[in-house]
C-alpha cells in the first residue's frame, strides 16, 4: 500500500520522470510561496477528483468517461479558486490565470484516467496524496533553485512581525536575474532533468554491474549445484 | 488596444510558449519533424480561434446576464473539449495522414493549457468579441512560430553529438530556454515605439 503513496514522489514523480504538468509548474515557479499554494491547490483538486472518479467510475459510461471526468475535475477547481480568490487573496493576484488552468493540469486528467478509473478508492486517495506531494516537491525544488538564485531571497508565507521574507547574503544584492525570468525556468527544468536522466544511467550502469557480477559468481555456483546436489540427497538417503 | 497591438503582444511580447509556459506539453512532444509541428500549429490556431470566439459569446451572453460567471472554467473547458471533437472530426476527413501524424496529440489539445489559457486571459483583459477572436489568432500564431523555429533546430540537434544524460527533453528544454532569451528582446518597449 506504501508504494502507491511513494511512488509518486520518486519513481514516477510527475514532473521530473513522466514530464506531466510543467506549463503550471514553469509559470508559477518564480517564488517558494507559490510553489506552496500551487502544490496545495493540486493536492486538493488532485484528492478531490481521484475520490469521485473512483467512485463513480461504475456509473459512467466508456464513452462519456473524459468530459466526465474534466467536468468532475473542473467543479474541484473552481472551488479552488473560489476559496484562494477569499482567504489569499495575494496568492490569487500572484497565480493569476494558473489556477483556473489546473483543470488543463495533465496530471490531475492523467491520473484519473489511468488510476482511479480502474482502482478502488483507498488505492487512488494514496495514489494521489503521493502524485500531489510529489509534484509539490518538484514545484518547491525549481522554485528554491530560481529564487534563490534569481533573486537571492526565499519567500514564504508572512506571519507576525516576520514579512516572509529570508534574504540570503551575498545573493539578494547580485543575483542570477536570468533565472527569475521566463527563460530561466526552462533552462532550471532541463538542466535537473539532464541530472536526474544521469543519475538514473548511474543507477542502471551499476545495477548492470551487479548482476554482472553475479551470474558470474553464479555460474560457478549452478554448475557446482548438480555437484552438490546429489550430496544432500545422498545424506538424506544415508539418514 | 489596437488590432495590431494585440497581434505583437500574442506572438513576440507575451508568446504563449516562451514567456507564458501555456501549451508546453505538444510543444515539446510534437517538435520533433517539422512537418508534424506544422500540422499542429495550424491545429492550434483553428482551435485557439474559434475557441476564444465561442467562449467570449458564452461569457457576455450567457454567464454574465445571468450571473453566473463562476461557473467560467467549467464551462469554457467543455466548449473547448467539444471544438477540439469537431476539428479532428474535420483533419480526419480531409486529411488522414495528417490525421496519423498527429496520433495521440490532437485529443490533447484539448488539456493543451494555451487553449483555455487564451480563453481566460481575453475574459480577464475584458476584450470584445472582435479582439478575442484576434488575440486567439495571435496566440496561435505564436504558438506556431515557436514551435516550428523548435522542430527545425531539433532536426539538426538529431544529427549532432549530445551529451547522454542531455538528449531528447533536456536539451529540448534548453534550446526552448536559449529561444525565450532572445524573444525577452520583444518588450513593452517595443510595441510603444512601434504604435507610439
Amino acid at each position: 500500500m506504501y508504494s502507491e503513496f511513494s511512488k509518486g514522489i520518486f519513481k514516477e514523480n510527475p514532473i521530473f520522470i513522466i514530464l506531466l504538468g510543467l506549463c503550471p509548474t514553469l509559470a508559477v515557479s518564480t517564488q517558494v510561496v507559490n510553489a506552496l499554494g500551487m502544490g496545495a491547490g493540486v493536492i486538493f483538486v488532485l484528492l478531490g477528483s481521484e475520490i469521485f472518479v473512483s467512485l463513480l467510475k461504475d456509473f459512467i459510461p466508456e464513452r462519456v468517461r473524459i468530459p466526465s471526468f474534466i467536468v468532475i475535475i473542473a467543479s474541484f477547481v473552481t472551488i479552488v479558486d473560489l476559496v484562494m480568490q477569499a482567504y489569499a487573496p495575494s496568492l490569487s493576484r500572484n497565480l493569476g490565470v494558473f489556477v483556473q488552468l489546473i483543470v488543463v493540469n495533465c496530471i490531475i486528467l492523467g491520473r484519473a484516467e489511468a488510476f482511479a478509473s480502474k482502482r478502488k478508492l483507498g488505492e487512488s486517495v494514496l495514489d494521489a496524496l503521493g502524485m500531489g506531494v510529489g509534484f509539490t516537491l518538484g514545484l518547491l525544488l525549481i522554485s528554491a533553485i530560481r529564487e534563490i538564485l534569481g533573486a537571492g531571497t526565499i519567500t514564504l508565507v508572512a506571519v507576525g512581525g516576520f514579512d516572509g521574507v529570508i534574504r540570503i547574503p551575498g545573493l539578494s544584492s547580485q543575483p542570477a536575474r536570468v533565472l527569475a525570468l521566463a527563460p530561466g525556468a526552462l533552462l532550471v527544468i532541463g538542466l535537473l532533468k539532464a541530472l536526474f536522466n544521469w543519475l538514473e544511467m548511474r543507477r542502471k550502469a551499476r545495477a548492470a554491474w551487479a548482476p554482472e557480477e553475479k551470474p558470474a559468481a553464479g555460474v560457478p555456483a549452478s554448475a557446482g549445484t548438480p555437484a552438490a546436489g546429489p550430496v544432500p540427497s545422498a545424506t538424506g538417503g544415508a539418514s | 488596444m489596437s488590432y495590431i497591438g494585440i497581434i505583437i503582444t500574442f506572438v513576440f511580447i507575451n508568446n504563449f510558449i516562451l514567456t507564458q509556459f501555456l501549451g508546453l506539453c505538444p510543444f515539446i512532444g510534437v517538435s520533433r519533424k517539422t512537418d508534424s509541428a506544422v500540422g499542429m500549429g495550424f491545429a492550434v490556431i483553428f482551435v485557439m480561434s474559434m475557441a476564444s470566439l465561442a467562449t467570449w459569446a458564452v461569457y457576455r451572453l450567457i454567464l454574465v446576464p445571468l450571473n453566473i460567471e463562476y461557473l467560467q472554467t467549467i464551462s469554457f473547458i467543455l466548449i473547448i473539449a467539444a471544438l477540439v471533437q469537431l476539428v479532428e472530426m474535420v483533419i480526419l476527413k480531409i486529411s488522414p495522414p495528417l490525421y496519423k501524424a498527429l496520433g495521440i496529440y490532437l485529443p490533447l489539445i484539448t488539456t493543451n493549457c494555451a487553449v483555455l489559457g487564451i480563453a481566460l486571459i481575453a475574459v480577464r483583459s475584458e476584450y470584445n468579441a472582435m479582439e478575442s477572436f484576434v488575440a486567439g489568432i495571435a496566440a496561435g500564431l505564436g504558438f506556431l512560430l515557436a514551435i516550428v523555429v523548435m522542430s527545425a533546430i531539433r532536426e539538426r540537434l538529431d544529427k549532432e553529438w549530445v551529451p547522454k544524460p542531455f538528449r531528447g527533453v533536456p536539451i529540448a528544454f534548453i534550446t526552448a530556454g536559449l529561444m525565450a532569451l532572445a524573444f525577452m528582446a520583444f518588450d513593452k518597449a517595443l510595441l510603444k515605439n512601434l504604435l507610439g
